[in-house]
């Protein structure tokens, strides 16, 4: 099933960690595997925002495999070896679990360059890498995973989630989503549904130099979008082309730097509701998602089929 | 757009108003008060009236506690604050006047058999799937597959609705003040859809039977949907049904653009199963 869900706030930044923690909580029922944030904060006007991770999650319940955390020390430390050698320097670093950082880092090169120098470190994932984007996934519901990342109070202008049941690839971290649009900054993506044509996409975009973590069909699309725009497309159009390329039904959601858009199959078989004002746009797979932050009595619609919309920060 | 007229179905007098299925109608004496009451259904009275905060229960308690007042003999119930729960009124086999302040999540009033309804904001998906008899008015919006299966009573939304409106519905009415999305009327096998505005793609896609109106645009047909003529019956009808709805929309009816089967999906000169048993 999974739920997904996001809110953009116009001309303003809010809570908006805390609003996805209730929004996503609410829909802890469609998934209560794994939780992810895709956060676009206050940033760094310079510089970028590295989030990755060493290792799994491996609490009960996950299908990663065990190792001992001594090892988790090791690759950091080969993490910033490699950061170093690729010309980008550290500013700041947080040890956020044992496998789990996040640093502040100026770079001025290839940002595909230092994404694959950082991932060659063995289980090494970049989570996300942006100027605002704060990309956090982890095992649990909503408010287990923003407790542990602290997210209850991260003011931003908007921010996307996803709660997830597996269905077609492991209980782990790399199989939760949202999924950054390697190598774009910024650039981040959830789905609730199936791609019946993943492996037609995935061999297509890996011939042309595109990367896969994982087996999960979510990570198609941000990958898909991501070559759309490395060609120089738009972002909504990159959109509407995605509806005629990829089969399946279902409906995701899409962010950038000052961005949020949305994506329905052409069958409308996944659902979406959505709510729009002067101030904000929420919306999520199920109404009582947008209720957790909307109270009062508000009109809230479903998106048709085939429908692509995007909003302005 | 494809056309009946001198359509082989036609001619057989399939697109005539009144429908005479031979497997689904039920005949029943009209004078006898137990055709219309479940045998453990509750003596309420309209006019005692009472409310349900729903802010702080689980649907499954609000249920109950709907069960519980019209055993009490509370004959109309206020639910406020809903917050878009979902599955709430599910399973109502009584009258009752239900009263519904604020919006509904998914599921909501499904397999009803009698109740009034009336919610004044949106619902979710499936709402009042499977109804069986009663009135279901939505003022604002409904999600996806509005209506599905329901085989009697009347089902209105005066906003618009999403995709597969009326889905597998095997009687009653379906009417709706704004547009709808894709596939409204799938697999339809009885009764009427009456869209205001506008339609999307794959309208009454493999319908079986039964008869959808539109007041706007429709995208496409489905599979076996084709255009019949609209008849004085059928604007007359149309007139009827939108009062009882609550509809305030100046409507051309004649205008209107009725679909029905082209029958060509289902083979109609094929004998019953029963029939068949008997041949052999």
């Amino acid at each position: 099933m999974c739920g997904i869900a996001g809110i953009i706030h116009r001309g303003k930044s809010n809570n908006v960690g805390g609003e996805m923690q209730k929004m996503l909580q609410s829909l802890k029922h469609r998934g209560p595997d794994s939780t992810g944030y895709a956060l676009y904060g206050e940033g760094e006007s310079n510089n970028y925002i590295l989030r990755f991770k060493v290792g799994e999650n491996v609490k009960e319940g996950t299908t990663a495999v065990k190792e001992d955390p001594a090892v988790y020390a090791i690759r950091r430390k080969e993490v910033d070896k490699k950061i170093s050698e690729v010309g980008a320097t550290v500013h700041a670093d947080k040890k956020i679990t044992d496998y789990s950082f996040r640093y502040i880092i100026s770079y001025e090169g290839d940002l595909l360059d230092l994404a694959k120098k950082v991932e060659s470190v063995e289980e090494t994932e970049i989570q996300s890498l942006g100027k605002s984007l704060e990309l956090i996934k982890d095992i649990g519901d909503a408010s287990v995973v923003a407790d542990q990342y602290n997210l209850n109070k991260f003011p931003g202008t908007h921010g996307i989630g996803h709660t997830r049941m597996a269905t077609e690839s492991g209980v782990d971290i790399r199989s939760a989503h949202p999924y950054w649009a390697y190598p774009f900054s910024d650039v981040s993506v959830v789905h609730n549904g199936q791609l019946t044509n993943y492996w037609n996409n995935r061999r297509a975009l890996e011939a042309k130099g595109m990367r896969f973590l994982s087996s999960c069909d979510s990570e198609l699309i941000a990958v898909y979008l991501a070559d759309k725009i490395r060609e120089g497309m738009e972002l909504e159009e990159a959109m509407r082309g995605s509806l005629e390329h990829l089969d399946g039904v279902f409906t995701y959601l899409v962010a950038t730097k000052d961005k949020l858009g949305m994506a329905k199959d052409t069958m409308a078989a996944k659902p979406m509701v959505l709510y729009e004002s002067d101030d904000l746009v929420a919306l999520a797979s199920e109404e009582v998602a947008i209720r957790s932050v909307m109270p009062t009595e508000i009109d809230t619609y479903d998106p048709y089929e085939g429908e692509v919309k995007v909003w302005q920060a | 757009m494809a056309s009946i007229k001198g359509h082989k179905s036609s001619e057989m007098g399939l697109h005539e108003e009144v429908l005479t299925g031979r497997t689904q109608q039920v005949f029943f004496n009209p004078e006898e008060s137990e055709n219309f009451f479940y045998h453990d259904a509750y003596d309420v009275d309209f006019n005692k009236r009472t409310e349900i905060d729903a802010s702080n229960i689980e649907c499954l308690d609000i249920n109950r506690k709907i069960r519980e007042l019209m055993s009490e003999g509370y004959g109309t119930i206020v639910i406020k604050n809903p917050g878009s729960k979902h599955s709430i009124g599910v399973g109502i086999l009584n009258k009752l006047n239900l009263i519904v302040e604020g919006s509904l999540g998914y599921f909501g009033i499904g397999s009803t058999d009698g109740p009034n309804v009336r919610i004044s904001g949106r619902v979710g998906w499936s709402c009042a799937e499977n109804m069986m008899a009663g009135k279901v008015v939505v003022e604002k919006n409904a999600g996806s597959c509005f209506g599905a299966a329901i085989r009697g009573g009347d089902l209105i939304c005066k906003g618009s609705v999403g995709a597969r409106s009326g889905i597998d519905m095997k009687g009653g009415t379906i009417i709706v003040g704004g547009d709808a999305g894709a596939f409204t009327g799938f697999m339809m096998q009885r009764g009427r859809i009456v869209i205001l505005g506008d339609v999307g793609p794959n309208l009454a896609d493999s319908l079986y039977d039964g008869t959808i109106f539109v007041g706007g645009n429709i995208k496409s047909l489905g599979a076996d949907a084709v255009e019949a003529e609209m008849t004085d019956l059928d604007v007359s009808w149309l007139k009827r049904k939108l009062k009882v709805a609550e509809i305030d929309k100046k409507v051309d009816f004649k205008k209107m653009t009725k679909i029905v089967s082209g029958k060509k999906l289902w083979n109609y000169d094929n004998l019953e199963p029963t029939e068949r048993k008997g041949a052999i």
